[in-house]
């Protein structure tokens, strides 16, 4: 809550650039020695309606977004449509400003560009009254002209960037810096004098009474500025992947394009195809013919990749998929996110579930579990699946340079060459055991053949089959062959187990009363939230969950048993991931009640921490937040 | 040193190789026009110098579907409708193996159309064979894409108020560079057609009449066939796009009536294949994506390189 940190946000229309800018001002803020988080809330739409970026800066670690902000740069919405006919459209312009007031904190700024929002818009919003009683500072700066006077317009941006420099009272070096890396020219010419001119007419024509500073900071190691798709594409690469099949989908899109801006220089693959059942069967048949390949979309494209993913259950085919959820049903909100699509992801398709789902909570767990799901695919040829949402997807936070020092993955697991088939089984007409019932490991998995390999041949069928694949519906070959796929998965679990560092997150105190539980990307606010609560005085211990499938039944099972009561905290309106716990350990329902939240926006730590009071110190209380509080079984 | 080492391999090749040596045997009904299909495959896989273990047939679901459970070769009997997409990929990871997609016509022209309508469109390399008896078999004799208008079955029982589907225009509109019909009672022209099929460097799409005495009683064996091309009633020239659309247009016509036309009718040898095209734009690998992977020598990027644009 404190004003060490600087929250900054940008707000205007689609379009306007704000993606950008934040982009590069996030980025001179890392540069400053600052740990950044950013934040992306945007419309369904390509021009105009109301966007902003958030940037949470400060000098302690910032894993997720604040409560509330403390700087508004307010460009206006210049896509506002047809402002004469406000019959239809009412006033856009100003609403970049006007929607942004509820969550700015006392005593914050506000900078807006008078040149597109007008003295008479802003009276009609009662700025100065509201200012007033918030302690706002409020600085109305002509930006469109101070751009068109010395470059154009669409600069208006830079000139805003410029004027928060100055009240904030920052180098311009690192924004400089970025600005000669971005442009050139007469381009750059015109930005950095806009730049300056702004910065200096702050300082020159206003005295400052704010407190609010940019606070400083010091790494000291080089920091790499990414966002969860990153993360994922760049897991992707190292993991060895060079193949990706997709159809555009928001927010899936965003790894999609990386991969295929990135494949072409590495000798990859990318793929745009015709729809998603396309997609996922295109990466089925590149790793049937020896490739390490993926797929993914989101809810709604994933929906067609549920035939493709049985295949590949059934078929043994390693495959990897990330689905990007957004909130749902249906169409649902495009740009939302939401943790609605575990149940379906866990299960969808027919029979019984055979893959992997991992549900990563932050960008280095991103990648991480991306490089792992590979590994893990082609060493129990499993399909296994990246579960995330629109927030991880499109939220920027910095990671050391040295995370990513490692060497690449690139092994196809248990696929054999053509040396190692020779010594293989074989049926009398020369056909390849591919699917021997028992084979010679612990892990359940039959070695693969690839075609084009000499002794090799063999069916793969998403029918039922016999060791060299042939269809069959002999009941001692279907029990033998349903038992090794299920088996498999056990043997995952003792991997990640006993030979893997835990993908789980545990924060707090190691030995507490309450548990706070969360999963995928609630991660960063919980962990704030837990961290508040025990300086409170409370005693709280939390874990984020990352395995969802196969489930870590020790390490939750140990977890509820240290806790006397814990909440589990999720972006979704039926507790889904309770619902899981629940159904894999078949006990604790007593002990668990639920946070949940669904109307578009992710938690902030500090309404996990009023769902924690609500929740054991005075259940009779609603919450202010719009959350929903699911009380505990027998409750 | 290939990691494939039957591809390319040199030797005498027998026909008898296709054959799977114990089990199982085709559960096709007597007097079904699929074996027509099997047979003129493993006739035309020797001929044009492919061994079994150099070739992957894709196919879909149906009876059709169990064409490489009697195909000795590499196979991979997918999902219903789904042949291609998995085809495709499969050839652009490793571009050395003969691709051969098959289906029947509910696979094919109906569940599938809209992955048929964009393999064609992107003129990818492989084959693609339709078993079309203008009815759905497997599933005990229901309308399909291509039943003809009036058509009674279980589903339909007052008729099939639907105009059946053109394979031919459909495939040559969509873009394929190679589009021909044959007949299952045709085995001569059948070989021939599929050798040719196999060796075109494009989308080569085969709508193989295969009858089916089971479920499709009442419809003719395709007999008797006219091959357009050695008939003198019809003349037209293959590589023209027009005159071949209206050739087809016209066997699509007659066939309602009883009459089987067969043959090649669209031969566009110019048109680059999908691979081809991608290489031209810099998004191909040179060599098969699939050898990498055994490559000892081969250089991997990694993430770490790319970071410079986030710092």
């Amino acid at each position: 809550m404190s004003d060490d940190e600087l929250i900054w946000r940008i707000a205007g229309g689609s379009g306007d650039g704000i993606d950008s800018t934040s982009q590069n001002f996030a980025k001179a803020l890392m540069r400053s020695g600052l740990n950044v988080f950013t934040h992306r809330h945007y419309p369904s739409r390509i021009r105009g309606g109301h966007t902003y970026v958030e940037i949470r800066a400060a000098d302690k670690d910032v894993q997720s977004r604040g409560d509330g902000y403390n700087f508004l740069l307010s460009l206006g919405d210049s896509f506002a449509r047809n402002p004469q006919e406000e019959a239809y459209y009412g006033n856009e312009e100003i609403k970049p400003l006007s929607e942004n007031l509820d969550e700015l904190r006392e005593g914050g700024i506000i900078v807006y560009d008078e040149g597109l929002i007008s003295e008479e818009d802003v009276e009609a919003i009662n700025l100065e009254e509201r200012a007033e009683e918030n302690d706002w500072h409020v600085f109305p700066m002509d930006l469109r002209g101070l751009a068109k006077e010395h470059g154009r317009e669409v600069m208006r941006n830079t000139a805003g960037v410029g004027v928060t420099a100055a009240l904030l009272d920052m180098e311009l070096e690192h924004i400089e810096d970025l600005m000669s890396d971005a442009m050139s020219d007469d381009i750059l010419e015109a930005n950095l004098e806009i730049l300056h001119e702004a910065y200096d007419t702050v300082n020159e024509e206003y005295d400052f009474e704010h407190d609010l500073r940019a606070p400083t900071g010091d790494h000291g190691a080089e920091q790499a500025l990414l966002s969860g798709s990153n993360a994922i594409a760049y897991g992707a690469i190292d993991g060895g992947c060079r193949f990706i099949a997709g159809y555009p989908m928001t927010p899936w899109t965003d790894v999609f394009t990386i991969l295929s801006q990135n494949f072409p220089d590495m000798g990859g693959v990318s793929e745009q195809v015709e729809d998603e059942i396309a997609a996922a069967a295109l990466a089925v048949g590149a790793s049937h013919a020896g490739v390490k390949a993926m797929s993914g979309s989101s809810g709604g494209g994933f929906a067609l990749m549920s035939e493709p993913l049985g295949l590949a259950e059934m078929t043994e085919t390693p495959l990897v998929l990330v689905e990007s959820m957004r909130a749902g049903p249906s169409t649902g909100m495009p740009t939302k996110p939401e943790q609605g699509d575990l149940e379906f992801v866990l299960y969808t398709s027919q029979g019984d579930s055979s893959r992997v789902v991992f549900a990563p909570g932050n960008i280095e767990e991103a990648y991480e579990q991306t490089r792992l799901a590979f590994d893990i695919a082609w060493e129990y040829q499993i399909p296994t699946i990246i579960i995330y949402d629109q927030k991880l997807s499109g939220e920027n936070m910095n990671v050391d340079v040295e995370f990513f020092d490692r060497e690449p993955e690139p092994g196809l697991g248990s696929t054999m060459t053509e040396e190692e088939l020779k010594e293989a089984a074989h049926d009398a007409s020369g056909k390849f055991h591919r699917f021997q019932h028992e084979p010679d490991n612990d892990n359940h998995v039959s070695p693969r053949s690839l075609p084009g390999q000499k002794g090799g041949r063999y069916l793969a069928t998403g029918n039922e089959h016999s060791p060299v694949g042939h269809i069959s519906e002999d009941p001692d070959n279907r029990v033998f062959q349903m038992e090794r796929r299920v088996q498999k998965l056990e043997a995952i679990r003792d991997e990640l187990d006993e030979e893997r560092p835990s993908n789980q997150t545990y924060f707090g105190e190691d030995d507490a009363e309450y548990g706070i539980i969360t999963w995928g990307s609630s991660q960063g606010a919980v962990v704030e939230a837990v961290e508040r609560l025990n300086e409170q005085g409370h005693s709280v211990r939390g874990i984020s969950v990352s395995d969802m499938m196969p489930f870590p039944e020790q390490e939750m099972t140990e977890f509820l048993e240290s806790v006397d009561e814990a909440m589990v905290v999720e972006m979704n309106a039926t507790a889904q991931f309770r619902g899981l716990i629940q159904k894999e350990l078949g006990r604790f329902g007593e002990k668990l009640t639920s946070l949940l939240k669904y109307n578009g926006n992710p938690f902030e730590p500090a309404e996990v921490v009023e769902g924690y009071e609500v929740n054991l110190e005075d259940g009779d209380r609603e919450p202010t937040a719009q959350v929903r509080i699911e009380p505990a079984a027998g409750d | 040193m290939s990691a494939f080492n039957a591809i390319g391999e040199e030797r005498e090749i027998d026909r008898d190789e296709f054959t799977p040596g114990v089990e199982p045997q085709p559960t096709w009904c007597p007097g079904c026009g699929d074996f027509g299909v099997l047979k003129s495959l493993k006739q035309a896989l020797p001929e044009v110098g492919r061994t079994p273990e150099e070739v992957l047939t894709v196919t879909g679901i149906g009876c059709s579907g169990k064409l490489n459970s009697y195909l000795d070769t590499y196979g991979f009997h997918t999902i219903h409708g789904r042949s291609l997409p998995v085809a495709r990929a499969a050839k652009l990871a490793n571009p050395e193996l003969e691709v051969i997609a098959a289906g029947g016509d509910g696979d094919g022209y109906g569940i599938g159309g809209n992955h048929w309508i964009h393999t064609a469109r992107e003129n990818h390399d492989i084959t693609y064979i339709v078993f079309n008896n203008e009815i759905f078999g497997l599933t005990k004799g229901q309308t399909s894409p291509t039943s003809p208008k009036g058509h009674k079955s279980k589903t339909q029982p007052s008729g099939s108020a639907k105009t059946p589907l053109r394979p031919l225009s459909m495939s040559l509109n969509a873009g394929a560079s190679y589009v021909a019909r044959t007949a299952a009672v045709n085995p001569n022209q059948a070989k021939e057609i599929i050798k040719e099929a196999i060796e075109h460097d494009g989308f080569a799409h085969v709508d193989f009449l295969t009858q089916c005495p089971t479920w499709n009683k009442d419809a003719r064996q395709y007999v008797p066939y006219i091959d357009v091309q050695e008939s003198d009633d019809y003349d037209f020239d293959v590589t023209d796009r027009r005159e071949a659309a209206e050739m087809m247009h016209e066997t699509e016509d007659v066939l309602k009536e009883g009459t089987v036309l067969t043959g090649r009718y669209y031969v566009d040898d110019d048109r680059p294949s999908y691979q081809q095209e991608k290489a031209a734009v810099g998004e191909m690998p040179d060599e098969p994506l699939a050898e990498r992977y055994f490559d000892d020598d081969a250089e991997w990027e990694r993430s770490y390189d790319l970071l410079d644009r986030h710092t």
